[in-house]
């Protein structure tokens, strides 16, 4: 029951700060995506970066449970699929948390995404024997540096928390850095709400 | 209406640390699979059977790892189910309290309306195919850009940055080729 409560309201909270920062919404990806108005990259690389600092710093001073922490495999497979993810949000302008967000706040096309993404992940089901005999499924849960607690191989062999924290300054950083716009000319100028 | 991106990015940020704080990386793609099994199942009651310990499937994919995902979509009252359901009303709540998505941005974004004009058809029909290739590169990859990306490069997991990469190498061309002008 507790798991409930916490899926209900982590997940409203997530889908609402999703709505608030324009991410639900296909002008402010297409914005990103062309260059041309990169405030959402902003607001992106400063969560990853805030996200990474209070965990790992968090996992240092013993605060935060190690055993939360949940990697994924890496694998070729993962490149194409993020090409493909890719080709998709930027022609749809959704991917599956906001489609599913801009679809609950009414916007129609978000409809035909999910039923489409619906299709997309039934295929993947009726694929998935070619992928798995392919190896291109093959891989290991590896961290970028040795994060104390797990049993992740390491990348580097450096303190995965340290470097967590150094990583997590370096997507604030980031943020901090980009310029509005990249092309074009003039202000750059946000999208209608 | 959009938030600051140091107020938003702050708020999102606090929301992935916190979800694994207290439970666990935030991801939603998976969920997609779980309703087409929860629908495939009603329609074919053999896709998911029960065993001794647990469920599996006849598909391959819903009965790999011990049959993770067959056991999800038979008890769908779980965590990461219900989390995208809150995640829907969440967005709808927030929509709602800032006067709602108008009625124009509803029907047809204005990004399309300005490269293809009025034509919502074309419009629903690139969200679908959209939709499509987005949930089958997202489950090869096993995960999307909540999963892989965010949650992913916040652990500096290995296969957060390789997802990253393959997504913007292909989303900022396609981006820049289907949306000359700015909307």
């Amino acid at each position: 029951m507790t798991s409930i409560i916490l899926a209900i309201v982590i997940g409203a909270a997530f889908g609402a700060v999703l709505d608030r920062i324009g991410a639900t919404n296909p002008n402010w990806i297409g914005k990103m995506l062309t260059l041309t108005h990169l405030h959402l990259m902003k607001t992106i690389l400063l969560a990853i970066g805030t996200g990474s600092v209070l965990m790992f710093g968090g996992q240092m001073l013993g605060l935060v449970d190690v055993g939360h922490m949940s990697v994924k495999t890496a694998y070729v497979g993962v490149f194409i699929g993020g090409l493909l993810l890719g080709a998709g949000w930027a022609a749809a302008g959704y991917c599956p948390g906001t489609g599913v967000c801009a679809a609950a706040s009414g916007r129609k096309d978000a409809l035909f995404f999910i039923a489409g993404g619906l299709l997309g992940a039934a295929a993947y089901m009726l694929t998935y024997p070619a992928w798995k005999a392919s190896g291109l499924l093959d891989g290991e849960k590896m961290t970028l540096g040795a994060v104390p607690g797990t049993e992740y191989p390491a990348f580097f062999n450096l303190s995965g928390d340290v470097l967590g924290v150094v990583m997590g300054l370096a997507f604030v950083a980031i943020a901090f850095a980009l310029p509005e716009r990249l092309r074009g000319t003039g202000e750059a100028v946000a999208p209608a709400e | 209406m959009t938030l600051n991106w140091k107020l938003g990015g702050l708020l999102l940020g606090l929301v992935f640390f916190g979800a694994v704080l207290l439970v666990k990386p935030i991801g939603v793609s998976t969920q997609f699979v779980i309703l087409d099994a929860i629908v495939g199942n009603t329609v074919n009651p053999d896709l998911i059977t029960q065993t001794e310990d647990g469920y599996t499937s006849s598909n391959a994919y819903l009965a790999k790892s011990g049959g993770k995902y067959a056991t999800n979509a038979a008890n769908p009252l779980n965590y990461s189910f219900v989390f995208v359901l809150a995640m829907a009303m969440g967005a709808f709540l927030s929509a709602m309290a800032r006067g709602g998505v108008d009625t124009d941005e509803r029907r047809l974004p204005a990004i399309w309306y300005a490269n293809y004009g009025d034509t919502p058809v074309k419009r629903y029909a690139m969200a679908f195919l959209g939709g499509f290739i987005v949930l089958y590169g997202a489950r090869l990859a096993g995960g999307c850009t909540s999963g892989h990306m965010m949650s992913g490069m916040m652990q500096t997991s290995i296969s957060g940055y390789i997802f990253a990469a393959g997504a913007f190498a292909a989303a900022i061309p396609t981006a820049m080729l289907l949306y000359r002008k700015e909307g």
